[in-house]
């Protein structure tokens, strides 16, 4: 049986890429590299946008990215279904993208904030967190300077209404994100957007104290195994 | 505009040239005359002025920086010793690791956020110059007052423009540290550390061979950022002027140097690097002339075909320009295709503007006429040197006479605890820490608030070979050690970094230092310089860690108040399996908690004395080399066999902090007795060469006897658990008044 196909895509300032194809590869997939300048997902089952600074953050994270060859071919191949998970700089890019709703603006107290964070899953029913069961509470490390999740009361409303605010932050809310949100999904829960790194919470030796990272992965394998 | 070239300038021997504004001395211009037999041009002049300044050249300190090679142990792990842009160790199975120290602390003071992200973006390059990957970062950090108005200008600043640039490049920072003393109000210090690994026969050296070979500019275009910067800024004490200088201070772009660094290691694989040579200091006329003299000895450049950003920069003023994120290469000849092919694939812009020669000289031109023939080694090597005149501070005797004895001593020692644990040099970092990535990269295996760094050097490179190793890293200094005594408080700042590196279970390998001092022409200074150099190179040679580079930064001082003497001293260590490294404090309950080193009472320049009774006086813990040595090999062999669960260094505030600190991080308390009649003096004397360990019990003996063996007091004083500190017949508190008293302390200030 060939092992599920994951592709890490990189972008010119993308950082995370190296750990987020670690992470693929711990959980016993194949990490695929995609290069933002091709038209070619290369027949990848699933791929991960990682974090970062993609084209220096200029102009508004993720604002140049979206425009990039690879994304013409990812965003048509995402509405058609295909699981996308970003963290970070990722989940910035999936909003500009409009894959997802609303916008990651600078942080309420305007630090750049790196700690281990406490998350509470609020929706265990997504391609990504299936894993997990609903309520349960996860710890990520978050690293971000923009990461303030906001969209207007219509918006906001939709994704409470639906279950589609997949996260929260738990035991202190560290950016100002509306309701506490930390991640959400689209309509089909085939894209998940957050702004923790479970690719940094995947090994005991490094990374958060823990492995709660790691049921992103395998639940994306489950899915795809199963499909 | 007339051009001065080669030609006007032997046709105009009396032509006036501004050599005193650019920070040449008399003599130092007419050896210039000397060596050209002729007046240089005013291209030339740029070069020579910046090549010999004191930032450039080392002239005040070279004499004794030599003992640092002259004293240098032996040591098999040194692939590349001081002189090149970085130094680089055998860390073991085929891997290298490359580490330095940088200062940039005027530009920092002038504008903070710029100031320090160029600090960072400009040690990186040395690191990637030497054909490494950088894997991580560390700042050491000192400040004025903690309360003081413009610390809270400074501060917020710096640290903003470290995790500004740092979070950017991608690079985890680890650790450093950060500290407050009035003495740093008009001179901050801020000291950049970089680290890079690097397969042991992928070396790259800064040298120019092979004629015909070009020499290729990549990177960011040139623009008018920094002119001058070199000269002016650092080898010039600065009096009230600073907002006239603000132009000189360099701008950094983060996202360029992240594109630099994957486009140097591509280029690097594909093995189409001849000689590699970062832009900092002095760009374009460091970058040519130091290539040059080290290569077969001549260049020819045309000025004409460095990118500008912008177009009405002068010749004089490209050679000074000290734009951020360049890189100069030589390059074979058939080798430029494949260059530029990478270069373009990661969007960096580079331009071939010249090529090796076999003429001796370094010849450049502009609008096809000569302007600068010179002999590269003239100005890269042979600047001026200086013994400068040296002498004992005035008031030393005195002050090493008033000690801390005549201090009263406390009664309610809880008090003094939370005291020095609320004070801003003891109290948490976080506030600093939190907004830098320590993660990115996956490989962090220890960050701050562990004693050391510690990285795993697998999985650096895909497809290189794997190996259960790690790095460790740390960096110290204390001013107020120094200023007692020159020579022991660079060994104690060697010793602790040394320490802090030894607790994570790894072995020292090797040191960077960063010498912060006042102005070089004050002959007291010159003193402080100069013991302290001599106190580092001789303790060196008694740890068997040679020093691999790193930097000297001078005039830090406004007026004729200078700062404290402050050597910052960074040791690098390797340990064999990565997996046994020892994490920080007590990490669970059950354990023994045990005193290793012996306790004397020490207290000058202690925090106790500082933070209680804002006293500096007496003479410094003493620097007791072999004990160190030997608690180091007990902690190596201790962690190495599995016996260790968690350990803590001692150092500023001494056992009590230690205790508190390891209470702190895991949130596991401890209940303790002390070894020695004087409660005082066991918690708060800060004698080096001791560290706080715990062990599970059974392994208590295995450990006592390894002590034994090696000569190392070894105190069981406890055991972990709990929710208070308590400290038999002396205190109990609850560890959570304790995490009150440590955490405010910086956002009381800061916000």
């Amino acid at each position: 049986m060939s092992a599920a196909r994951v592709g890490v895509v990189t972008f010119p300032g993308t950082l995370d890429d190296q750990d987020a194809a670690r992470a693929v590869r711990l959980a016993g997939a194949e990490a695929v590299p995609l290069w933002h300048a091709e038209h070619d997902l290369r027949g990848v089952d699933a791929v991960f946008l990682p974090g970062g600074f993609s084209y220096g953050d200029y102009l508004r994270c993720g604002a140049i990215s979206r425009f990039a060859p690879l994304m013409d071919e990812l965003i048509p191949a995402a509405r058609a279904g295909l699981p996308v998970l970003g963290t970070c700089n990722g989940f910035q890019i999936l909003c500009e993208a409009h894959l997802l709703p609303g916008a990651l603006t600078r942080n309420e107290g305007l630090h750049y904030v790196c700690r281990d964070q406490r998350i509470r899953v609020e929706n265990a029913r997504t391609a990504w967190t299936a894993d997990f069961a609903e309520g349960q509470e996860i710890v990520l490390p978050i690293k971000h300077g923009e990461g303030r999740y906001v969209a207007d009361a219509a918006t906001v409303a939709e994704l409470e209404g639906e279950g589609r605010v997949v996260f929260r932050y738990a035991g202190g809310n560290p950016n100002g994100s509306l309701n506490d949100i930390a991640g959400i999904a689209n309509e089909a829960g085939n894209v998940v957007g957050l702004m923790p790194h479970p690719e940094h919470a995947v090994e005991d030796l490094t990374g958060a104290p823990g492995v709660d990272g790691r049921g992103f992965f395998t639940s994306i394998l489950k899915r795809l195994v199963n499909a | 505009m007339t051009l001065d070239t080669v030609k006007r300038a032997g046709e105009t021997p009396e032509e006036r040239q501004p050599f005193v504004e650019l920070g040449m001395k008399d003599d130092e211009y007419q050896r210039v005359r000397d060596i050209l037999g002729r007046r240089p041009t005013s291209s030339e002049l740029a070069i020579y002025s910046v090549m010999w300044s004191e930032h450039c050249s080392y002239k005040s300190s070279k004499v004794h920086l030599r003992q640092f090679s002259a004293k240098a142990p032996k040591s098999e792990a040194l692939l590349v010793g001081m002189g090149e842009n970085a130094g680089v160790v055998d860390i073991g199975d085929g891997w290298a690791a490359t580490f330095k120290i940088e200062s940039h602390n005027h530009p920092s003071y002038v504008e903070p956020h710029q100031g320090a992200a160029t600090g960072v973006g400009g040690i990186v390059r040395d690191i990637m110059s030497m054909g490494a990957r950088p894997v991580a970062v560390m700042d050491s950090l000192r400040f004025g007052g903690a309360d003081q108005p413009d610390t809270r200008r400074v501060l917020p600043g710096v640290v903003e423009g470290i995790s500004h640039y740092g979070n950017c490049l991608g690079l985890p920072n680890i650790g450093g540290e950060v500290a407050f003393d009035p003495c740093y109000i008009g001179n901050p210090l801020v000291n950049a550390l970089c680290v890079g690994l690097l397969r042991k026969d992928q070396i790259k050296l800064a040298t120019a061979p092979g004629p015909g070979n070009k020499v290729v500019l990549f990177g960011a275009r040139t623009g008018a950022d920094g002119i001058g910067g070199a000269s002016v800024l650092a080898s010039a004490t600065f009096e009230d002027e600073s907002q006239a200088k603000r132009p000189a201070v360099q701008v950094g772009d983060p996202f360029m140097e992240k594109l630099l660094i994957e486009c140097c290691l591509e280029l690097y694989q594909a093995d189409v690097v001849v000689g590699i040579q970062d832009l900092g200091a002095a760009g374009v006329s460091c970058a040519t002339t130091e290539l040059a003299a080290k290569g077969t000895g001549g260049m020819h450049v045309d000025l004409n075909l460095v990118p500008l950003r912008d177009p009405t920069l002068r010749p004089e003023e490209i050679l000074m320009s000290e734009s951020q994120e360049r890189m100069m290469a030589v390059v074979t000849p058939g080798d430029i295709p494949a260059f530029m092919a990478i270069c373009d694939k990661w969007d960096v812009p580079a331009t071939v503007i010249g090529e090796v020669t076999d003429t001796g000289r370094l010849v450049m031109t502009w609008d096809g006429e000569v302007i600068v023939d010179i002999p590269p080694g003239t100005a890269a090597d042979d600047g001026p040197i200086y013994d400068r005149p040296i002498a004992e501070p005035a008031g030393q005797s005195a002050l090493n006479a008033d000690g801390p004895e005549r201090l009263p001593r406390p009664d309610d020692l809880l008090e003094t605890l939370l005291t020095l644990l609320g004070s801003p040099n003891v109290g948490s970092k976080e506030w600093v820490t939190s907004q830098y990535d320590r993660y990115v990269r996956g490989n962090t295996v220890l960050a701050q608030p562990a004693d050391a760094g510690m990285l795993r050097v697998s999985e650096v490179m895909p497809g290189a070979q794997e190996t259960s190793r790690g790095i460790a890293l740390a960096t110290d200094g204390n001013g107020r050690y120094a200023r007692l005594d020159p020579y022991t408080g660079a060994q104690l700042a060697l010793s602790e970094a040394y320490r802090n590196v030894a607790v994570t279970g790894a072995r020292p390998l090797a040191v960077t230092n960063c010498l912060n001092f006042g102005s070089p022409e004050d002959p007291e200074v010159m003193w402080q310089f100069s013991e302290a150099v001599r106190g580092l190179a001789d303790a060196c040679r008694t740890l068997g860690v040679p020093v691999t580079g790193g930097n000297v930064s001078f005039y830090n001082q406004t007026g004729s108040a200078a700062i404290n003497p402050t050597p910052v001293v960074g040791v690098l260590g390797v340990i064999d399996d990565v997996a046994r490294r020892v994490r920080s404090g007590f990490v669970a309950p059950g354990l023994r908690v045990v005193l290793l080193g012996e306790t004397r009472d020490e207290l000058g320049g202690s925090e106790w004395a500082h933070v209680v009774h804002g006293h500096l006086g007496g003479l410094p813990p003493r620097a007791d080399l072999r004990a160190e040595q030997e608690l180091a090999a007990v902690l190596a062999a201790a962690a190495g066999e599995g016996l260790l669960e968690g350990s803590h260094d001692l150092s500023d505030g001494g056992l009590a902090v230690a205790l508190a600190e390891s209470c702190l991080a895991q949130g596991v308390g401890c209940s303790v007795t002390l070894p020695c009649d004087d409660a005082f003096v066991d918690l708060f004397s800060e004698s080096a060469a001791r560290a706080l360990v715990c062990v599970r019990p059974e392994a208590f003996e295995a450990l006592a006897e390894l002590c034994a063996r090696h000569d190392v007091p070894c105190y069981g004083l406890g055991t972990t658990g709990g929710t208070t500190l308590s400290v038999e017949g002396v205190f109990e508190v609850p560890v959570e008044r304790l995490r009150e008293a440590h955490t405010g302390a910086l956002p009381a200030v800061f916000g």
